[in-house]
């Protein structure tokens, strides 16, 4: 099986060496792409002085726009299974062979990793606890599918995922949207436990400031999404 | 004639012939540049036809007839804002995929790069 790990990054060049080092001690047997979306410090040299494959885009995209140029990626190369590792290094590459695990048996076509299974490492703030929990409400009305942790981005996808999403991922907050995305198309996702880490350096793209906007925004996509035709 | 129906009938003219201008020299598309025609024309046929507002401000309701220009203008603004809104989405999503294709492509480049130096 031919595994992909799609690193989005942005101004990460405090945290990617740990994160290709730990995804590295996981598995050598698994390739990696990095996405630099168009940092302005040195995330680009720093992977590549590591010896992983970097797509660096020329104008910067936003976390969507970046994963979705590794789903193309992965499309593009045959890949059997990619799975989202952000570049910040909140998610431990220990838990990669427990999201490949259904994938492989074929239990599934998406295996998202949740923070709030085993309630184990960092679990975000009140309020933004708060906004996955409706969040998790509004997706269980809409598509019937029990989604605890749907702003995860650690995620694996099969070939069939990865070909839908290469053309259609939403280019900001992509991850809860995502999921009505393919739950609309009648794609299996489980959810599997995992631990996430509060980011260890840098600052992460959603502030306090943002969370108001990101739940309306959200909101609006998902519901809208909701309403899409599947092939528009 | 009023003076300043003299004056809308050159200014109405002078903008049609600015925006037909602008059309020739590729500087505004034909596609876009329907809907300034649009307004210069209707700018036009009132100021020619000035006696037409009033029956169409009785027929709104609108008691001081030059008054009807203000839900005109709110309307054609609030047009205008959404047509240039359905553009600028269909632009930035065509951006979006020229950037991961070039971003794509860079990246093989790189890599056919990097094997014919090895053979060499």
């Amino acid at each position: 099986m031919k595994v992909l790990i799609i690193v989005p990054a942005f101004n990460e060049e405090g945290n990617i060496k740990s994160v290709i080092k730990s995804i590295r001690e996981v598995s050598l047997d698994i390739d990696i792409i990095v996405i630099n979306d168009c940092s302005t410090d040195n995330t680009e040299a720093v992977a590549k002085s590591l010896n992983v494959d970097v797509i660096s885009l020329p104008l910067n995209l936003g976390i969507g726009g970046a994963v979705q140029t590794g789903f193309q990626y992965a499309y593009n190369n045959n890949y059997d299974i990619a799975i989202q590792i952000d570049g910040d290094g909140q998610h431990n590459p220990k838990y990669i062979k427990e999201l490949i695990g259904p994938l492989s048996k074929g239990d599934a076509d998406v295996v998202n990793g949740s923070r709030f299974i085993d309630k184990k490492g960092f679990q975000s703030k009140f309020f933004r606890r708060l906004g996955i929990r409706f969040f998790q409400l509004l997706i269980n009305i809409l598509v019937r599918c029990n989604i605890t942790d749907s702003t995860s981005g650690f995620r694996a996808y099969n070939t069939k995922a990865i070909e839908l999403l290469k053309d259609r991922y939403p280019i900001d907050f992509p991850e809860p949207e995502a999921i009505i995305i393919l739950k609309k198309r009648k794609f299996r996702i489980i959810e599997v436990p995992v631990e996430m880490e509060n980011r260890a350096a840098g600052i992460s793209s959603i502030s306090t400031f943002k969370s108001i906007y990101y739940m309306v925004k959200v909101t609006i996509s998902i519901i809208v999404e909701f309403l899409r035709s599947n092939n528009g | 004639m009023d003076k300043i129906q003299i004056v809308l009938i050159v200014v109405s003219v002078l903008f049609i012939l600015f925006v037909l201008r602008l059309t020739k020299k590729n500087k505004l598309r034909e596609g876009y540049s329907l809907i300034w025609f649009f307004l210069g024309f209707i700018v036009l046929f009132f100021s020619v036809f000035r006696g037409l507002i009033d029956p169409l401000a009785a027929f709104a309701g609108i008691k001081v007839a030059p008054f009807i220009i203000i839900p005109f203008l709110i309307f054609v603004t609030f047009l205008l804002g959404m047509h240039f809104s359905i553009i600028i989405s269909k632009l930035s999503e065509e951006n979006k995929k020229l950037i991961q294709e070039v971003a794509l492509l860079k990246n093989r480049i790189e890599k056919f790069e990097i094997g014919s130096n090895s053979k060499e």
